[in-house]
């Protein structure tokens, strides 16, 4: 149980750090068989442990000029309204990246994104600020991405090691 | 000029004409290199940094900043067992190189014999000489995994040696030694009253095992210097950071050497040492993480490749057999068909002839493309 454990930690870990290791590497990586891997990513898509893989492309450098922007809500709830069936509405819209209650000031904070500055204000104050229970929306449009999901976007660094050292 | 005889008694490295090829050579994967790829963790940059903003560039007391000593001590006890006063049983040096520079002139007198456990990283003969010792070169064996033993001490004869000099986990092998491996070497050391001097600069480097320090065996720690530092587990090479912890009479012997050799180690890499200790933790363990994995892969290629290489559990190289059994002949071979520089086990001592030292501190990119390079000139 141990081992799957442990197995199960360090496939994700190897996966998140890069999605396209093949099976024979991972395999290598991990000291598991390859049957071994295939088994346990089956089992961390089944149960919804991995949910999706992604590329993580430069926001400065994507091929359209997405626009995006964090927009911070604040919600009112009442006997019949809930965080979660307000959250549901959000994130059933495309534009909506990402979607998190946090503690503080505001209570939702959203990423969005849309072709343009026009459909980022459009879909804020025409779908999100018009819900009955959003009280106040503070839009906030990104400016520059220096680093994103845990990747830097600024040129790598040269590695200045000598080639050969003791 | 005339030059010292020490200086003619250390002949330059024969293997120079192969470093100077590797270093020219153009498109070179490099598997020959001996410190980490990462940087060193932000949070010690940045401490690094504000210690010069706020003007801390005057010396440190010889022994090193108090801070950083006890955060030293308080490490070594808390994860090793190792317990040290800050006052009067640390002193931290400009690389662990100084300190085993220090321990070698504390403890050698003229004509003193130095045993040292080989292969092994290549300062420590010439350290040794010029200090005025004695080399004796005592193998360990690929067949035994590179570990030390007692029959190995007693046929080459370090019972009359007056220093051994272990590095455990072990350049260039990798290999490490577990408590039980280094019992009958502390009984052996104890016996024929030999001092240890322990360079445990890759202890926070053991991959499926804890690092065991000779210094913690009954009656050792009177008797060992163990030299140990920041630039392999942090990534901090090229800030010049190491330090020795010794029983108070040694300490006390290497701290007058560096008080007029030295003075002090840099400032600025002191303060970025206390940040580390405090604060870097979670940057070694990933570190750590890294290397392991590409250990595990580099190995599985070579078993795949039918080369032998037994599974190293400690620093970050491997050290498979050559093919064909010439190391250096391969080496050069992979430098110009295939553009993947390695080094040659030869360089390490005796021990390590026909086989090669390969380093995992690369990325894993560049690790499989080499690996990929060699399969191919296999082929």
């Amino acid at each position: 149980m141990a081992e799957r454990e442990r197995a199960r930690a360090e496939l994700l870990a190897l996966l998140c750090e890069n999605a396209r290791y093949s099976t024979t590497d991972l395999a290598r990586l991990a000291d598991l068989s390859e049957d071994e891997v295939d088994a346990t990513i089956a089992e961390l898509e089944d149960s919804g442990a991995i949910r999706g893989y992604q590329a993580v492309p430069d926001p400065n450098r994507a091929d359209a000029e997405r626009v995006r922007a964090l927009v911070e809500l604040n919600v009112t709830l009442d006997r019949e309204t809930s965080y979660d069936d307000i959250a549901r509405r959000l994130a059933g819209f495309s534009e909506v990246e990402s979607l998190r209650l946090v503690s503080g000031d505001y209570d939702f904070a959203l990423d969005v994104e849309a072709d343009s500055m026009d459909r980022v204000s459009r879909f804020v104050s025409e779908k999100v600020a018009r819900l009955p229970e959003i009280t106040q929306t503070v839009t906030h449009y990104v400016m520059d991405t220096y680093k994103h999901r845990g990747i830097e976007m600024g040129g790598r660094g040269e590695d200045d090691r000598l080639s050969v050292s003791p | 000029m005339k030059l010292a005889d020490r200086i003619e008694r250390v002949p330059p490295s024969g293997i120079r004409r192969y470093f100077d090829l590797a270093a020219e050579a153009e498109d070179v994967i490099s598997l020959g290199v001996g410190e980490p790829d990462f940087t060193t963790p932000w949070s010690a940059r940045e401490a690094a940094i504000s210690s010069l903003e706020r003007g801390r560039t005057s010396y440190t007391p010889n022994r090193g900043l108090r801070d950083l000593r006890e955060a030293i001590a308080r490490r070594e006890s808390d994860k090793r067992g190792l317990d040290y006063d800050p006052d009067e049983e640390i002193l931290v040096t400009t690389g662990a190189s100084e300190a085993i520079d220090l321990a070698f002139r504390a403890l050698i007198d003229p004509g003193d014999t130095v045993a040292i456990a080989q292969p092994s990283y290549v300062s420590y003969p010439p350290s040794a000489i010029f200090a005025g010792g004695e080399v004796l070169s005592v193998p360990t064996r690929a067949e035994e995994e590179f570990v030390l033993t007692r029959e190995a001490l007693e046929a080459s004869g370090a019972a009359d040696a007056s220093v051994l000099v272990l590095c455990y986990p072990n350049n260039p092998t990798g290999a490490t030694m577990t408590e039980g491996e280094l019992a009958p070497i502390a009984d052996f050391c104890r016996e024929h009253d030999l001092a240890v001097i322990s360079d445990e600069i890759y202890a926070d480097l053991t991959y499926d095992r804890e690092h065991a320090s000779i210094a913690t065996l009954p009656g050792m720690g009177e008797r060992t210097i163990v030299v140990n530092g920041f630039s392999k587990a942090y990534a901090m090479t090229g800030l010049r950071l190491g330090y020795a912890l010794a029983p108070p009479e040694a300490s006390a012997a290497m701290t007058r050497v560096h008080q007029y050799t030295m003075l002090s180690a840099p400032t600025t890499a002191q303060h970025a040492a206390i940040d580390a200790l405090r604060n870097c933790e979670a940057d070694l363990r990933e570190m750590n993480s890294q290397y392991d994995r590409r250990r595990r892969y580099a190995r599985s290629r070579f078993v795949e490749m039918g080369i032998e290489c037994f599974e190293a559990t400690g620093a970050f190289y491997l050290f498979p057999e050559a093919p064909g059994g010439d190391a250096e002949a391969f080496a050069r071979t992979l430098l110009e068909e295939a553009g993947v520089a390695v080094v040659p086990g030869d360089v390490f001592g005796e021990g390590g002839a026909g086989h090669l030292r390969v380093s995992y501190a690369t990325g894993l990119p560049d690790l499989r493309e080499a690996l990929d390079r060699i399969e191919a000139v296999l082929e």
